[in-house]
């Protein structure tokens, strides 16, 4: 197996297929869900901590429905079922997303509440659902993805190439990535040319300036968690086709997602991608073991003994938060020259 | 009765009183001025008028009705247009974006209201596709007035519209405000150029601790003695 030639494209397969494809399929998630932070940070004016939570909420309908589905057996072959339920799943979290800003968010909002106050309120909500979706679905781990595993396989990979090491790209990574890429099209497309859009932005850039344009600021408000609630569940259901689903970890996604929008830039969508893709490539090349990468590219002199990993996989999220530190440290603004964090 | 009229308002900004029973008013295809010292409670007047604050007593009638009771929104509805002294455009949207955004309530074609704006304004022709945030400031606030003007209002409230620009670009909005006026537009505006100000305007008002201290025509007011040594530097 390990001659002692360099091996350039198996290392690049491997690379391709431990490395590249996880970190893009994870990025996707990690974006979508920083794209929902960004939104309500605009137009709502807080930092929405229960983020992680509602993904769970949304992932949630999205399984008690899948198994509704399997059950009467309205499936179709190939397919994960999951993506069929979404569209439902997604008014299932609109509603409870409207609902809480009704209960909640919407008195912080007349009494002209400090953003912080509000970001109070969301760990409050987050609390709340994270008990829900304990209390619905307890807390341990759901597997929900049917249909076909792979879009081709490692064996399949190798029989066609005769490359000694395989790619396999899993069904969730494709749909993750393609969902991704038509769903940020999507609200970037809604964002820039529709009307409705438009006043989202104008109401984020100067509210008083919006209502003396006769913008509803009500109507903003709902469309954005309309909005938040797609990007919510959407995200919610890729990360958990992709990788499983625990309401921790659901909640500590948390994290990952608040480093990406602070990264990229607070209050820029485009910021919030890049810095999901940042931070997900760093977790995943940070955490990988080159051992075997090395060995296809090193004469067999200098073949490493050790796994070559950088950080432990239980560490993966102390790297949002160095990656995090550094960002504050340097560039408070994001790379894409966001807000900074104060209080306005 | 006047076509907007506000009389006898009386407003606080919380326990803090404001305004003690002041009174403007204002016909179509006039122009009304209210200058005065700071913290006489100029821009609040506006405030008042535009129900972005809620004025303890008086009343507010536009076109002889009273729209005391109405909410920003619904003002803004019936006609009336204003163009704040800060914050007064979308920054992070283009110039012909904070153009559409005035024309939001609007559901007939807005092109050639845009194109009116255009040839009053030609700078922002040029700049259209430009963020407002990067405009200079002169340029801005043409960029606000012509947002204002995309509502096809039947009143125009200024709220200092000279502001932290040069000489040459206040004439320029001075003369865009005139034409604005003689389109038959009712227009009230807060200046503190109070000297130009007056000299252009059809109606003054002298504020002084919320209370009409001088009302008369805009050379009345520039010809008196009193006001002269008071607020025009003699």
């Amino acid at each position: 197996m390990s001659s002692d030639s360099i091996d350039i494209i198996n290392a690049f397969a491997l690379l391709t297929n431990f490395v590249i494809l996880p970190a893009l399929s994870y990025g996707s998630q990690l974006a979508l869900g920083a794209l929902a932070v960004t939104l309500v940070y605009s137009v709502l004016r807080f930092s929405n901590f229960a983020q992680g939570d509602s993904m769970a909420f949304g992932t949630m309908i999205v399984i008690l429905l899948t198994g509704f589905m399997i059950n009467q057996g309205w499936t179709i072959s190939g397919i994960p079922t999951a993506l069929l339920v979404i569209p439902v799943a997604i008014i299932g979290t609109a509603i409870y997303l409207l609902s809480m800003d009704r209960l909640v968010y919407k008195f912080y909002r007349r009494v002209k509440a400090k953003s912080i106050t509000i970001v109070m309120a969301s760990i409050g909500v987050m609390f709340v659902t994270g008990g829900l979706v304990r209390f619905i679905l307890g807390p341990r781990p759901q597997i929900f993805a049917d249909g076909e595993r792979f879009i081709f396989s490692v064996r399949e990979f190798k029989a066609f190439t005769g490359l000694e090491q395989g790619i396999a790209l899993k069904t969730s990574q494709f749909l993750t990535v393609t969902i991704a890429i038509l769903l940020v099209a999507f609200v970037f497309y809604f964002l820039q040319k529709t009307k409705t859009g438009k006043a989202m932005r104008a109401y984020s850039d100067n509210k008083e300036l919006a209502l003396l344009s006769g913008i509803d600021p009500d109507k903003v408000v709902t469309v954005t968690w309309l909005l938040v609630a797609s990007l919510t569940t959407i995200a919610g259901a890729l990360y958990g086709l992709d990788k499983g689903f625990t309401p921790q970890q659901y909640h500590l996604l948390l994290l990952p997602i608040f480093a990406s929008v602070i990264v990229g830039g607070i209050g820029s969508p485009l910021g919030a991608i890049a810095g999901a893709f940042l931070i997900a490539f760093s977790e995943v090349l940070l955490t990988y073991a080159y051992k075997k990468f090395l060995i296809y590219l090193l004469p067999l002199s200098m073949h490493p003994t050790s796994l070559v990993q950088l950080i432990g996989t239980e560490y993966k999220y102390a790297i949002s938060f160095m990656i995090l530190v550094i960002v504050l440290l340097i560039r408070p603004t994001g790379i894409f020259k966001g807000k900074v964090l104060v209080d306005e | 009765m006047a076509y907007l009229e506000g009389t006898n308002l009386v407003a606080a900004y919380g326990v803090v009183p404001i305004l003690h029973e002041c009174s403007v008013k204002v016909e179509k295809g006039e122009l009304a001025v209210i200058v005065g010292p700071n913290g006489a409670g100029k821009s609040t007047v506006m405030r008042v008028l535009l129900g972005m604050l809620e004025a303890t007593s008086g009343s507010v009638t536009l076109d002889g009705n009273d729209i005391s009771m109405l909410s920003t929104q619904e003002r803004i509805s019936l006609g009336l247009a204003f163009v704040p002294q800060n914050k007064n455009v979308f920054p992070s949207m283009t110039v012909e974006e904070n153009l559409e955004m005035g024309a939001f309530l609007r559901t007939d074609d807005i092109k050639k209201t845009m194109e009116e704006v255009y040839s009053l304004f030609p700078i922002l022709y040029e700049k259209r596709r430009q963020l407002a945030e990067e405009l200079s400031g002169g340029q801005r606030q043409q960029v606000a007035f012509g947002r204002a003007m995309m509502t096809q209002p039947s009143v125009m409230l200024l709220d200092e519209p000279t502001a932290g620009v040069s000489p040459i670009v206040m004439d320029e909005i001075f003369s865009n405000i005139l034409d604005v006026r003689d389109a038959g537009m009712a227009v009230l505006m807060v200046e503190q150029n109070a000297q130009q100000a007056l000299n252009i305007a059809d109606k003054g008002y002298v504020l002084v601790s919320g209370r009409n201290e001088h009302t008369g025509t805009g050379h009345e007011l520039i010809n008196d003695p009193e006001v002269r040594k008071k607020f025009l530097g003699g």
